[in-house]
């Protein structure tokens, strides 16, 4: 193998991983656009998901079916988390929300031990087939899923946002939450639409990496920091920003692992992220700098 | 004025009490596993008396105290089983050296704010985890030091019983309480809040942020530096995984339960969190025979998170409202005969 398809098979395992950073990293920033809170049970939707999904395909429910049950079933569950837990918090300090958030994670963690146990999971790849060879590197056909629903989604994401009602409503809410009050939306209904958005967002991305790693009821920890690191790459508000941090980070920890050491893949991801951060303390896609006092 | 010394009067006398009470515990309770209990709150408590000290008066979070921790306690491990040394210098030697790598590492992250702030701490904490499962050759990697850490001792007292150590932990517990107090106190402490309240104002008024932050921030990690390895010659043996991301959130949601904007915060978060985890730990079982370690996450969670929703400003805040509510209504029952 030379170099170069060297290289090109760390880049391609590392857009696979990066594409369920970028749909994790989204489900943050449109969280915390809309309600200012950063939400550390994200990565809990991602293994509710993959889990929901393979229950359901072990009930010999068709692989499509499946995926759009789990995905209501993750919205469903976020959205009675979001009306009981959430807005009982609402005038809450940030730091108390960050914990409430915590110990949401914890507790739908431990639910999942209980319903589900400590063994791995394994999902069937969606399509069957060997792997595919571009240029010297091989890629196996789930990957190609991944890359494909990422994209699919993000540019659903981006039409939602841009040509409907709802997503108006939500940019709104971002750019000012006052405002967008006094034009009639309720923030309350908003912050409820962001939070079920993020969960399926969440879901789908468990459920598409489901195949290429064990489905595990602690799958969701590491996922739901990558995907945080992903966010604030990308600036923490801005959705394009939080697309290619999550993409960056995927790739930069496949080379890392690839070309220095497997063991300290998490450690070359963050040595990066810390002088990403230094050099530009707002992110790559932030807006740093002035603040108004 | 006069209200003024009263209170720093009543302050005083509440940390004496407070020692006195400490200090008689261990010939109340002559129960092994209760004392065991006691010297990991002791140990817990200095850790987030520093990071209260952080969060609370610099308004800064930290998510790696977990990681400077570790740092205390691998170079007391390391120090005296590979080199020999004598575990007091070791001590001192860990404490120092969190103290500087803290300090350098915290030049650039703090001029970083808020979430990027909590990251970066965040980043350096999983750098420093993944330095000792990697190292394998200083660390042991992930199954930890080979070699036995020895117990501390003071002339030719061993300290190796749990009725020993607990003293020398809350004798450092409580001096860490009194430095905090103090600090608090002081014009760097006004100058911390002055930071909480509004970091502009603070400037535009002549302090140095970014120095108290800097201080602020290497004093927290060399509390739990000390408490780190007040940790390895408790236990005589580490290996990496307390000293993990899980750990550092258990310190943030310890220093917040308890409430950050007293000294007595951490105490009382330490406590009611450990005797929560503990007490979780031993009536599952009675209540539910066949239940694993499964409920005790599902309830720490939801308890967790409850505490937040009626007392999001923690433990100590809540008690003090309660109080004051019950002095308000017995002044107006007072005066309306």
């Amino acid at each position: 193998m030379t170099l170069a398809s060297e290289l090109l098979q760390y880049i391609l395992s590392g857009l696979t991983m990066g594409g369920i950073y970028a749909l994790v990293a989204l489900g943050f920033v449109i969280i915390h656009n809309v309600t200012g809170i950063i939400n550390f049970a994200q990565g809990e939707f991602v293994m509710l998901g993959a889990m929901f999904m393979v229950t359901l395909v072990g009930l010999k429910v068709p692989t499509p079916l499946a995926l759009i049950i789990s995905i209501i079933l993750v919205m469903i569950v976020v959205g009675l988390i979001e009306f009981g837990a959430i807005r009982s918090a609402r005038k809450a300090s940030p730091v108390t929300l960050v914990i409430i958030t915590i110990g949401l994670s914890t507790a739908i963690r431990g639910i999942a031990l209980l319903v589900w146990g400590t063994n791995p999971y394994r999902l069937e790849p969606f399509t069957k087939g060997g792997p595919i060879n571009i240029g010297g590197a091989t890629i196996i056909p789930q990957s190609l899923w991944i890359i494909g629903t990422t994209v699919v989604v993000l540019v659903l994401t981006y039409f939602l946002f841009e040509y409907t009602y709802f997503g108006k409503a939500l940019r709104a809410c971002m750019v000012n939450k006052f405002a967008a009050r006094l034009m009639g939306i309720s923030p309350q209904k908003m912050s409820l639409f962001a939070f079920v958005f993020s969960a399926a967002l969440g879901a789908l991305a468990g459920i598409v990496i489901a195949p290429i790693t064990y489905v595990t009821y602690d799958m969701g920890l590491m996922l739901g920091l990558k995907g945080f690191v992903a966010a604030v790459l990308g600036g923490l508000s801005s959705t394009p920003g939080a697309v290619i941090g999550g993409l960056a980070l995927g790739v930069i920890e496949s080379l890392g692992a690839g070309l220095v050491s497997s063991g300290y893949k998490d450690g070359i991801a963050f040595i990066i992220l810390l002088l990403v951060l230094f050099l530009k303390p707002g992110g790559v896609f932030g807006t740093s700098g002035s603040k108004r006092v | 004025m006069k209200d003024l010394t009263r209170r720093k009067r009543l302050r005083h006398s509440l940390i004496v009490l407070f020692t006195l009470f400490i200090f008689s515990l261990p010939f109340l309770i002559t129960n092994n596993y209760y004392l065991s209990v006691l010297v990991i709150i002791g140990i817990h408590t200095t850790v987030v008396v520093g990071l209260c000290l952080l969060m609370g008066y610099a308004g800064q979070i930290s998510l790696g105290h977990a990681a400077f921790y570790g740092l205390g306690a691998y170079a007391s491990g390391i120090l005296t089983s590979t080199y020999g040394i004598s575990p007091w210098l070791a001590i001192l030697a860990g404490a120092v050296g969190t103290g500087l790598i803290t300090y350098t590492m915290g030049i650039p992250i703090f001029r970083l704010k808020e979430h990027y702030l909590a990251l970066a701490t965040l980043g350096l904490g999983l750098i420093i985890h993944v330095i000792f499962v990697e190292e394998v050759e200083l660390t042991g990697g992930p199954s930890g030091l080979s070699k036995g850490i020895p117990y501390l001792s003071i002339g030719k007292l061993v300290l190796n019983t749990d009725f020993r150590y607990y003293f020398l932990v809350w004798a450092i517990a409580l001096a860490a309480i009194i430095l905090a107090n103090n600090v608090v106190h002081s014009r760097i402490g006004r100058a911390l809040r002055s930071i909480h309240g509004s970091e502009f104002a603070a400037k535009s008024l002549g302090v140095d942020t970014d120095k108290f932050k800097l201080q602020v921030f290497a004093l927290s990690a060399i509390y739990a530096s000390v408490a780190g390895s007040l940790y390895a010659h408790y236990i005589t043996f580490i290996s990496p995984s307390p000293f993990g991301l899980m750990t550092s959130i258990q310190f943030v949601v310890m220093a917040v339960v308890g409430g950050l904007s007293s000294i007595w915060g951490p105490i009382l978060g330490v406590t009611a969190v450990t005797l929560l985890t503990e007490a979780l730990k031993s009536i599952i079982p009675q209540l539910i025979p066949q239940a694993g370690g499964e409920y005790e996450i599902v309830i720490f969670g939801l308890i967790l998170v409850i505490t937040m929703i009626f007392l999001p400003e923690g433990l100590t805040s809540g008690l003090l409202k309660l109080y004051e509510g019950w002095r308000y209504r017995k002044e107006r029952a007072d005066e309306i005969p």
